[in-house]
């Protein structure tokens, strides 16, 4: 294998600079993950702790194996949303390793508005069982919830991708084989109880665990019984008369104990049909990376000096090295595992994305997973592209992209801009994860593009109504809409919408692929079946 | 010389014999009780013969049956070993009448030194020195009062037939003796079922030194110099050495001569030891004689290059003594001590178990470990608690204590109580060190040798904390083959702590004396950071084999043993044992499954029987009523411990499914 060289000084001024506005980003991002982190106000979850509860990701710590790596998911979803009290949307989602198999531990929030369902609860929970069937990890639900947020009902009740999707998917991942587990340490009303009656197998806390369609209130009011919750729907009764339960456990602990023994018992063997090896560490650190990304995003660099910090040995094999330059192609590994690496380097041409669908058609034939890495401002514009016919070789891309069936991972670690984020595999082309750096930036084009193009057309306008308009003016009507796309474009607007499934400390994203690109193992690697290409 | 010899003891003397008579080409067999049947001189004996039930007195001191299994198994000899039947007379005669060489003195010599009294009297013929005093059968409480007045005081009344200790008074006063005397007496009948006593003068501060004699039928005594067995806990030896420490040439010649005096006057032949009370100038007295092979029989052996069970043996067969006086010189310095299991803070009390973890310190020139037990095997309460034997030895006394210091320290015992922390105390105490020494070291160094318990020390949290982490590592990295074939790199195996944009904090909990502290674990590169309280240290080790890490904690390297046994980890550090809780929040039982729910008709059926009388507390899974329902028996028992209120269904009543059928309170 071919061995990178970093061109880079790392005592040069600029390589200061931008390390400096990238620790500056990546403190913000650990700080704004400790303070969602903490979940609910701090009387609530004392009240919770008060009830002899743990705390919602104390819960999952219990659950994975001791010391094992926990890689939560959107930690920062309805950031700054619902007014800003909804931190981690209410639910913490993760792909964490239980009696030594990964699954999907999707864990409602109590502390959190009582752990109820906004648009966003549901869109994460969802998200995480797409994760779950994508890549056929078992899934362990921490049930802990009051069912829907009534007031934004509308938004969360009756569409496709809303609060009924939680179980269709929980029957349709169950007749996949793919296991359901509910530990119920909290309310599942309504809706909710079905989390646990669609489950494989459900565990439930005595004392603290009721699963009703209709909690105590509403069968007063409905028929006039009167009954506690627990005569209702407690632990006992699901265990011992309804048999909604299978489990009874008298803490928290001793349900995720139990929870753990259940996966021991799932009987399924993780084969990993690729040709492994021992990993070796990059030749470069991996905070070196915080000087390679130019804190000016127009500054163009090499993005091999970002997989020379990424990648096994910084080993890196090159596929049409000397061809469509803009696009760097190659083989490499992470954390042992082979991928093929797709990576920006410059705006992409006929010939980049010809041979970008050239190294995905490789990749889909070997069986060999992709890394996408974003950094596209997008594809060539002009008359002599247009001509060459830019549209059908990006097309080609854009095809290679979506069907191939290997695994795709995709890291947006600069500008994620128009079509490019198509021929990068974005979000809408199902990478099995997709991740966004602090310093990324995603928008249907740059913001100072969308301000030009806009006064353009203004300016046609006023041109042709015989009107004049100042320099002053123009630069007062872009403003605003430079700052709308700085903000709409911005990391944390981003993750806060789920349109990706975290923001990452670059530094960790050897890690955080390792651990991904794991996970996606347990699910075989399918055979491709590509559209047309068109020629 | 012998083809096969029989072994009739048990524990580390047995194993002790075996090895020799391995090396000399004899083969073994061992008799072993029920509770030996899987014990280590039972393993490693050629045959092993089972001679009874798990009470020595239906086996190990079954004459009868000892003998039965040698001619069984066409052993020649019998090796008696020490205790259980090895002066006994009656079994030595057994042998004899059954045509079987027994490894030991002739009858005569056994019986003669047998009573105590009797054996005095010979000895003051043959001019062995004796203890003033007045061994005669003249019984008279005034005679007596005016032999007591006559040696003078303090002296010491002792029961003839006695031996270890029993029924001996010390008077210190003329005006005492009249009702030591009485109770005495009565303390010799009840245990011996002879009140016959005799008076010795008092050695105030006496060391106990013994001469190891050795003598052929061929005519020849030696005598293999001495030991001391001075540091006693109420008259059982606890360290024994040799040479003992101040003795002079002449005064050793001059006891060696007065034992081989001894041995000749009772015709020994054979291992004798001649036990001598010695006063702080130097006075020796006659006390008694063993006439057998001693426990601490290593040290004379380390220090003179013999192997006595060999002399033993090649005596036994007719040989002459290997060695003459001459020949035979002293060499360095050894020290033996005795690993029992017992509990020094609780009165030595003797403590039974298993095993759960036994590792001695490696046996090398200068050290060396006589045991009876492997790690697995149990301590039963059935016979003596000794562990084993462990002897150092070096070129003078002083390097000998620092040998016996290293290996305790490397001793590792889990399961039972041991003594080994407090024998380390005992050899470090100044006391010791200083060959300041008589029988009463212990009661005098008491202070020393108790202290106070304190916390455990830092080191011991975080090298508890380090152990538990490190085995959950490689507990992590055993599993993953399991379920995920072709994945044996996956970064999902490393037990780093990782966390998306933040870091992992554990607490482990631990338990000691009472007070429970927490070891704050982070992760970082490589290891971990520990904190306790606000000490923070970084830390990193690995694991060996059988409880052993090697563990660098805050820049320091040092092995160590973390056992675990239950909730316990079992920290040695430094030659002490600190057994921390790990008191782990997340670990509970199972309560709740189950009987749950036993309270209701599981369905239709008839109550045939009531099991118990309300109102009335039950514990857990009590039976309380029988039903019967399609054509079975179903017992109803008690969830939890609880209070049965009464029954809600008549016998011959039929229930319906779900019917509560009794009133039961749950006990909180």
């Amino acid at each position: 294998m071919t061995t990178l060289k970093s061109q880079l000084n790392s005592r040069a001024d600029d390589f200061r600079a931008n390390a400096e506005a990238m620790r500056g980003l990546v403190a913000d991002l650990r700080e704004k993950t400790a303070q969602v982190a903490r979940g609910g106000s701090e009387e609530s979850r004392q009240k919770h702790l008060d009830r002899g509860k743990l705390l919602p990701r104390d819960r999952i710590n219990a659950l994975v194996d001791p010391g094992s790596a926990i890689l939560e998911l959107s930690p920062l979803a309805a950031y700054d949303m619902y007014g800003g009290d909804v931190p981690s949307a209410s639910v913490i989602t993760c792909i964490g390793r239980v009696s030594g198999r990964e699954c999907v531990i999707v864990a409602n929030d109590a502390t959190v508005k009582g752990g109820t369902y906004y648009p966003l609860t549901v869109k994460k929970h969802v998200r995480a069982q797409e994760i779950a069937r994508e890549n056929r990890l078992p899934c362990i639900y921490l049930v802990d919830s009051g069912g829907a947020f009534l007031p934004e009902q509308d938004d969360v009740f009756p569409d496709r991708e809303h609060f009924g999707r939680i179980f269709y998917n929980q029957a349709t991942l169950s007749a996949q084989g793919i296991a359901q587990i509910a530990v119920v340490m909290g309310s599942c009303t309504a809706g909710g109880a079905y989390v646990p009656a669609m489950s494989d197998e459900t565990i439930i806390v005595r004392n603290q665990g009721t699963i009703f369609l209709g909690g105590p209130p509403l069968v007063k009011a409905a028929i006039g019984e009167v009954v506690t919750a627990e005569e209702l729907g407690g632990g006992d009764v699901h265990t011992r008369i309804s048999g909604v339960a299978d489990h009874l456990a008298e803490n928290d602990a001793h349900a995720l104990q139990l929870a753990r023994r259940v996966v021991a018992n799932l009987n399924t063997v993780k084969t990993v049909g690729l040709d492994v090896r021992p990993p070796q560490e990059p030749g470069y650190a991996a905070e070196e990376l915080y000087g390679v990304i130019p804190s000016d995003t127009r500054r163009p660099y090499d993005v091999r000096e970002v997989l020379a910090r990424i990648v096994d040995g910084s080993a890196f094999d090159e596929f049409k090295q000397r061809y469509g330059t803009t696009l760097v192609t190659g083989f490499a590994r992470i954390c042992g595992y082979p991928i093929g690496i797709v990576a920006n380097n410059g705006i992409l041409f006929s010939e980049s994305a010809q041979k970008g669908a050239h190294f995905i058609e490789l990749c889909a034939q070997r069986g060999i997973p992709l890394l996408f890495l974003q950094n596209i401002t997008g594809f060539m514009v002009g008359r002599k592209y247009e001509h060459d016919g830019i549209a059908r070789h990006g097309a080609k891309m854009v095809t290679a992209v979506a069907c191939a069936k290997v695994p795709k991972f995709t890291v947006i670690i600069g500008g994620s801009f128009g079509a490019g984020n198509y021929g990068m595999c974005g979000r809408a082309f199902s990478p099995r994860f997709l991740w966004m750096w602090p310093n990324a930036r995603i928008s249907v084009m740059g913001g100072e593009q969308a301000a030009s193009v806009l006064a353009t057309v203004r300016r046609d306008g006023m041109t042709l109504a015989g009107k004049a308009w100042t320099a002053q003016e123009e630069e007062a009507f872009k403003e605003p809409i430079r700052a709308q796309y700085e903000t709409q474009g911005h990391p944390y607007y981003a993750t806060a919408r789920l349109w990706d499934d975290g923001i990452i400390d670059p530094a960790q994203t050897r890690r955080v692929l390792g651990l991904a690109l794991s996970a996606s193992l347990n699910a075989p690697i399918e055979k491709t079946q590509f559209g047309v290409f068109r020629m | 010389m012998f083809r096969k010899i029989l072994i009739a003891n048990r524990g580390e003397i047995a194993c002790r014999v075996i090895k020799t008579a391995r090396r000399l080409g004899i083969r073994t067999v061992a008799v072993f009780s029920q509770a030996d049947a899987d014990a280590r001189h039972t393993r490693l004996a050629d045959e092993a013969v089972q001679i009874g039930a798990s009470e020595a007195r239906d086996s190990y001191l079954n004459s009868g049956r000892v003998i039965a299994a040698a001619k069984a198994t066409g052993a020649q000899a019998i090796h008696p070993g020490y205790g259980f039947l090895a002066e006994n007379e009656a079994f030595a005669a057994e042998c004899a009448a059954a045509g079987i060489v027994f490894v030991g003195p002739p009858v005569e010599s056994i019986r003669a030194m047998g009573s105590k009294s009797a054996a005095k009297t010979l000895m003051e013929k043959a001019a062995v020195p004796l203890v003033p005093g007045y061994h005669g059968d003249n019984q008279d409480p005034g005679f007596l009062q005016r032999e007591a007045d006559r040696i003078g005081y303090p002296l010491m009344l002792k029961p003839s037939a006695g031996g270890g200790g029993k029924g001996m008074r010390v008077v210190d006063t003329a005006g005492g003796f009249a009702e030591a005397l009485a109770s005495c007496k009565r303390e010799a009948m009840s245990s011996f079922g002879d009140g016959h006593v005799l008076i010795e003068r008092y050695v105030t501060r006496p060391r106990h030194i013994e001469i190891q004699v050795f003598a052929d039928r061929h005519g020849h005594c030696v005598h293999l110099f001495e030991r001391d067995c001075s540091v006693q806990r109420r008259h059982q030896k606890v360290l024994e050495e040799a040479p003992a420490p101040g003795m002079t040439d002449a005064r050793r010649r001059e006891m060696g001569a007065a034992a081989v005096a001894a041995a000749r006057a009772v015709n020994y032949e054979g291992a004798g030891t001649v036990e001598f009370i010695a006063d702080q100038d130097g006075r020796f007295y006659f006390m008694e004689m063993n006439t057998r092979l001693q426990v601490e029989h290593p040290v004379t052996e380390m220090i003179t290059g013999q192997d006595l069970v060999e002399w033993q043996l090649r005596v036994a067969a007719g040989e002459p003594l290997p060695l003459t006086q001459e020949q035979l010189a002293i060499r360095g310095h050894a020290l033996e001590a005795r690993i029992y299991a017992e509990d020094p803070e609780r009165g030595f009390l003797p403590s039974t178990g298993r095993l759960v973890h036994l590792a001695p310190p490696p046996e090398s020139l200068h050290v060396r470990v006589d045991s009876g037990v492997d790690q697995g095997d149990e301590i039963t309460p059935y016979y003596d608690p000794l562990i084993a034997k462990l002897i150092v030895w070096d070129h003078t006394r002083e390097l000998a204590l620092q040998r016996m210091l290293q290996a305790l320290a490397q001793y590792r015992i889990v399961g039972v109580a041991n003594n080994v922390e407090f024998l380390s105390r005992l050899v470090a105490s100044p006391a010791f060190a200083h060959a300041d020494m008589d029988t009463g070291l212990i009661e005098r160094e008491h202070g020393f040798l108790f202290p106070q318990r304190g916390d455990a020390p830092d080191q011991a949290y975080f090298i508890a904390a380090l152990a538990t982490l490190l085995r959950e590592d490689a507990e992590v990295q055993a599993r993953t083959p399991d379920h995920a074939r072709g994945d044996s790199h996956s970064p999902w195996r490393l037990a780093d702590g990782w966390r998306l944009n933040s870091q992992s904090e554990r607490r482990l909990l631990f338990r000691y004396a009472g007070k429970e502290r927490a070891v704050v674990v982070g992760y970082v590169p490589g290891g971990y950071e520990l904190r306790l309280d606000d000490i923070v240290v970084p830390a990193h080790g690995e694991l060996g084999g059988n409880g052993t890490l090697r563990v660098e904690i805050a820049g320091m390297r040092l092995d160590a043993s973390v056992i675990v046994a239950g909730e316990k980890r079992h920290v040695f550090l430094d030659g002490h044992c600190y057994a921390l809780s790990r008191v782990d929040p997340l670990f509970v039982s199972g309560e709740g499954q189950g009987v749950e729910g036993g309270l209701f008709a599981p369905m239709p059926g008839k109550v045939i029987a009531w099991l118990a009388q309300p109102p009335v507390d039950v514990d857990r899974g009590a039976p309380l009523l029988i039903l019967e329902a399609m054509k079975m028996e179903h017992t109803i028992t008690a969830p939890t411990a609880g209070r049965l209120n009464g029954f809600h269904f008549a016998v011959g009543e039929q229930v319906t499914e779900g019917a509560e059928l009794v009133d039961f309170e749950k006990r909180a």
